[in-house]
C-alpha cells in the first residue's frame, strides 16, 4: 500500500502501482512455503528419508487420482470456516484462537434442534438447524469479542480458554440433558432423521455441501471486508484504533460484530460436521479444526480469499499423513512437524513486506 | 517405536542415493509397496500405537498378523472418529489394496463403518467394540471382549494388597463398559475383604495425561494404596501411582515395564490369538462371525504375569477364581447386592454371568464403590 501511496501520482505506471503489491503479497507466502519445505526437507534427510518419496507420496495422496482429491476436498470445509473464525478478527487486530468451542457448540446447536425437528420437511429443518449453529457459535466468540471492547480482557487468552469451557459443556451436555439413552458407549444426542442431513455434492467425488458454503462463505468474507465501507472501517480499526475513533468509526460495534461473524462461520464447521458426517453430536466433534484454522489464517496472511486455495493445500498434507505412516515408516506427526516448520518460515517473511526492491515502484522507473 | 535420531553419515548417504528415481517410481505405482497375491490387512488406532494401553493392545495383535505368511499389515495410528477415518479406510483400500480391514475404535462404527461397508462389498470391516446388528451390512463385524473378568482378578489381587482397605480406579467416562469394570473391580477386592471400598474419579475424557495425573494423585492423598483404571493410555495412571506408594493393577495392556515392583497384575486384550484366527479364516474364505464375543477362556483376554509384590495367599486365590472363571459360568455380579445409592441390583441366588446382555447397559455402581455416574 505504502508504495502505492507514494507514487507520483502523474506515474507512468498506474498498471504497476496496482499489481506491484499484489505480486509480492502472492510471492513472497509461496517462496516462503518453498523454503519452509526445504527446510522440512532437510529434516527429513536427517531421519535417513528420502523427500523425494515425501513429496511424491503428498502428491499421490492427495492430488493425483480423483480419489486423491476427493480424500483432500473431503477435509476443506471446515478448514475454510474455521480459518475465517481467525481471519476475520485479525483484520480488527484481534488473536482469536478458540474457534474449537465455536464448532463443537454450533454442531450441539445443529444436533439438538435437528433431534427436536424430526418429521418436518429439510427445507424449514435444515435452515433453522443453521442459523441456531451460526447464532450460537457467533454468541460465543462475539462474547470475546465483547469481553475485549467493554471490558479489556485479551481475547487471544479469552478465546482459548473459552474453548475448554465449551468442550466442557459441550460433552456435559450430550451426556446429561442431551443424551439419547440408546447410545450407551459412546453419549451422543439422538440421531438426525435422514431428511435432516446434509448430502454430497453432485460432481462425481464424494465432497459434501459444506465444501461449497465454505467457499461461498470465503467469497462473501472477502467482498465485505475488501469491498465495503464496512469492511474498510474494520480495516482501519485493526491498523490503527486511535485513528478509527478519532475518525468517529463505531469501533465497538466493529469488534463485535465481526468476532461474532467469525464465531458463526466456526459454528457452521459445527453444523456441517454434524450434518454431513456424524448424524449426531458427541466428543469427535472436537477433532482439532479449530486450531488447524489458526494456521490457515496466518498463511493466508487473514485475506478470505487466500483462505481457500491455503485450506486445500494444508487438507492435502493431511490427507497424505496417512500414506506417509504406512509407505515411509514415519510417525504420523511428522506431517505436523512439516506444517509446523513452514508456519514459522512464513511468520519469518513477515518482515520482508516492503523491503524487497525488487516490489518496489522506483525500482522499476529507475530503469525506465 | 524407538528411533535413532541422530545423522550418520551412512544414513545420510542412503537419503541422498534415494533421490534417485526409484524410490519414487515405486511410491507412485499402486500397490508398489507389496507384493501381489499377498492379502494386506489394515489396522487403524485412534492413538499411538506404544500408548501402553488400548493401541498398543490392538497393535500387538498386529505384530501378530504381520508374522503370518502371505500377509502385509499396514498400519495407521492417530486417526479420529471423523471423516479421516472414512478417508483412511478408504486410502488403505485404494493405494495399498487392503482387503481386510481392523478399525480398532469403538467410535469408527457409526457413521464411519456403516457408511463404507456398502460402498466395498468385496472388503471385510472388522471392529473392536461390539457393535454389529442384523440390520447391518454383512461383510462388516464387530468383536469384543469380557474385560469385566480380568478387573475382577485384579481385585482379588488388590484385595490382598490393601492395607488402607481403599482402592481406586481412574476411569474416562461413566458408560456402562467402564461401570462394569469398576464394579468388577471392587467385587473381586470384596471377595478378599468385604469391607474394601473402591474410590473412583472420572476424568470424563479417554485420553487427557493431565487428568489423569490429578485424579492418580488424588486417589493416593484418600489414602488408596492400590490403583487401577479405564482410559486409553494407562501409562500416566501407572507411573504417577507408583511413584506415589501406591500398587498398580494394569488394564488394556502390560505396564509392568513402567513399575515393575507395584505392578501386581493386569486385564490385558490378548487380540493376537483373536486376530490371526480371523485372518487364518479370511484367507481360507472361510466365514466369520459378524457378532464375535470371547473372555478369558475363548483366549479373548489374558492376565500379566503376577508381580513380585503379591503373596502366595493371594496367588492361591487368584489362580483359583482364573480356573473357576475357565471353566465358564462365572458371575461376578451376584446377589445379594445392592448398588451405592441402595437400590437392589441382584437378589439372593440372582446371578449375571459374563455374557449376560443386561450387563451391556450397566448403569450402577455397586455398594462399595465411592463415586457417582453422573
Amino acid at each position: 500500500m505504502s508504495d502505492a501511496a507514494t507514487a507520483p501520482l502523474s506515474s507512468p505506471k498506474p498498471a504497476m502501482a496496482k499489481w506491484l503489491p499484489r505480486l509480492e503479497a502472492v510471492a513472497i507466502p509461496l517462496a516462503a512455503l518453498i523454503c519452509g519445505l526445504a527446510v522440512f526437507s532437510l529434516f527429513l534427510l536427517t531421519q535417513g528419508k528420502s523427500p523425494i518419496e515425501f513429496y511424491a507420496l503428498i502428491y499421490k495422496a492427495g492430488f493425483s487420482t480423483a480419489f486423491s482429491w476427493q480424500n483432500t476436498l473431503s477435509r476443506v470445509a471446515p478448514l475454510l470456516f474455521a480459518g475465517l473464525c481467525v481471519a476475520l478478527p485479525a483484520r480488527l487486530g484481534l488473536v482469536v484462537i478458540g474457534g474449537e468451542g465455536a464448532i463443537a457448540l454450533g454442531g450441539l446447536a445443529a444436533a439438538v434442534l435437528g433431534a427436536g425437528l424430526t418429521g418436518t420437511s429439510p427445507v424449514v429443518g435444515l435452515p433453522v438447524m443453521f442459523a441456531g449453529a451460526a447464532l450460537v457459535g457467533g454468541a460465543w466468540i462475539g462474547s470475546v469479542g465483547w469481553l475485549r471492547i467493554r471490558r479489556g480482557v485479551n481475547e487471544t487468552i479469552a478465546s482459548l480458554l473459552m474453548a475448554y469451557i465449551a468442550i466442557a459443556l459441550m460433552n456435559h451436555l450430550v451426556e446429561g440433558p442431551f443424551r439419547d439413552p440408546a447410545s450407551l458407549n459412546k453419549p451422543s444426542t439422538a440421531p438426525l432423521a435422514d431428511a435432516l442431513r446434509v448430502g454430497d455434492m453432485p460432481v462425481g467425488v464424494e465432497v459434501h455441501w459444506g465444501f461449497a458454503f465454505g467457499v461461498l462463505a470465503c467469497v462473501i468474507s472477502w467482498l465485505l471486508m475488501d469491498r465495503t465501507t464496512l469492511g474498510f472501517a474494520a480495516r482501519i480499526a485493526g491498523d490503527n484504533i486511535r485513528a478509527a475513533q478519532v475518525q468517529g468509526l463505531p469501533v465497538g460495534k466493529l469488534v463485535i460484530g465481526f468476532t461474532a461473524l467469525g464465531g458463526a462461520f466456526a459454528g457452521l464447521a459445527g453444523f456441517f460436521e454434524v450434518t454431513a458426517i456424524h448424524g449426531s453430536a458427541n466428543a469427535s466433534l472436537v477433532a482439532g479444526y479449530g486450531y488447524t484454522g489458526i494456521l490457515v489464517a496466518f498463511l493466508a496472511r487473514h485475506n478470505p480469499l487466500a483462505i481457500i486455495p491455503v485450506a486445500v493445500l494444508l487438507a492435502g498434507f493431511e490427507a497424505s499423513s496417512g500414506l506417509i505412516q504406512r509407505r515411509m515408516d514415519l510417525p504420523d506427526a511428522t506431517i505436523l512437524v512439516m506444517e509446523g516448520i513452514v508456519f514459522v518460515v512464513i511468520l519469518l517473511s513477515e518482515t520482508l513486506y516492503g523491503r524487497l526492491p525488487i516490489f518496489a515502484l522506483r525500482f522499476w522507473e529507475a530503469r525506465t | 517405536m524407538k528411533r535413532n535420531h541422530t545423522l550418520t553419515r551412512r544414513h545420510f548417504l542412503n537419503s541422498v542415493a534415494a533421490f534417485g528415481g526409484a524410490a519414487v517410481a515405486s511410491s507412485l505405482l499402486p500397490g508398489g509397496a507389496h507384493a501381489a497375491g499377498d492379502l494386506t490387512v489394515g489396522f487403524i488406532y485412534v492413538g499411538p500405537k506404544d500408548d501402553f494401553g488400548y493401541n498398543q493392545a490392538h497393535a500387538e495383535g498386529a505384530a501378530a498378523v504381520k508374522a503370518m505368511s502371505g500377509v502385509t499389515v499396514i498400519e495407521e495410528e492417530n486417526v479420529p472418529e471423523t471423516n479421516d477415518v472414512q478417508n483412511t479406510m478408504q486410502s488403505m483400500i485404494n493405494f495399498d489394496g487392503a482387503a481386510l480391514l481392523f478399525p480398532t475404535s469403538f467410535g469408527y462404527y457409526n457413521p464411519h463403518i456403516l457408511e463404507l461397508a456398502p460402498k466395498f462389498p468385496d472388503v471385510r470391516f472388522e471392529h473392536c467394540g461390539g457393535l454389529w446388528g442384523t440390520d447391518d451390512p454383512k461383510n462388516a463385524g464387530s468383536y469384543f471382549g469380557y474385560i469385566g473378568m480380568g478387573q475382577y482378578l485384579n481385585g482379588i489381587a488388590a484385595g490382598h494388597a490393601t492395607k488402607s482397605k481403599k482402592i481406586g480406579f481412574v476411569a474416562a467416562k461413566p458408560i456402562p463398559q467402564v461401570l462394569n469394570n469398576i464394579n468388577s473391580f471392587l467385587l473381586g477386592a470384596r471377595a478378599v475383604d468385604p469391607s474394601i471400598t473402591c474410590q473412583v474419579i472420572f476424568t470424563g475424557e479417554w485420553s487427557l495425561a493431565v487428568k489423569e495425573a490429578e485424579a492418580t494423585n488424588a486417589l493416593a492423598d484418600q489414602g488408596c494404596d492400590v490403583i487401577t483404571c479405564h482410559v486409553d493410555g494407562p501409562k500416566v495412571v501407572a507411573e504417577t501411582a507408583a511413584a506415589r506408594g501406591a500398587y498398580i493393577c494394569g488394564y488394556h495392556a502390560d505396564q509392568s515395564p513402567l513399575a515393575p515392583e507395584m505392578y501386581l497384575t493386569g486385564a490385558e486384550w490378548n487380540w493376537a490369538g483373536v486376530y490371526t484366527d480371523m485372518v487364518t479364516k479370511f484367507m481360507a474364505g472361510e466365514p466369520i462371525d459378524n457378532f464375535v464375543r470371547g473372555g478369558l477362556a475363548d483366549g479373548f483376554i489374558k492376565m500379566s504375569p503376577l508381580g513380585p509384590a503379591v503373596s502366595d495367599t493371594a496367588r492361591n486365590q487368584f489362580e483359583a477364581t482364573k480356573a473357576e472363571i475357565m471353566k465358564g459360568g462365572f458371575a461376578a455380579i451376584k446377589g445379594p447386592l445392592k448398588d451405592n445409592k441402595g437400590n437392589v441390583i441382584a437378589s439372593e441366588g440372582e446371578a449375571f454371568v459374563e455374557s449376560d446382555v443386561s450387563l451391556e447397559s450397566m448403569g450402577y455402581l455397586v455398594e462399595g464403590v465411592i463415586g457417582s455416574t453422573s
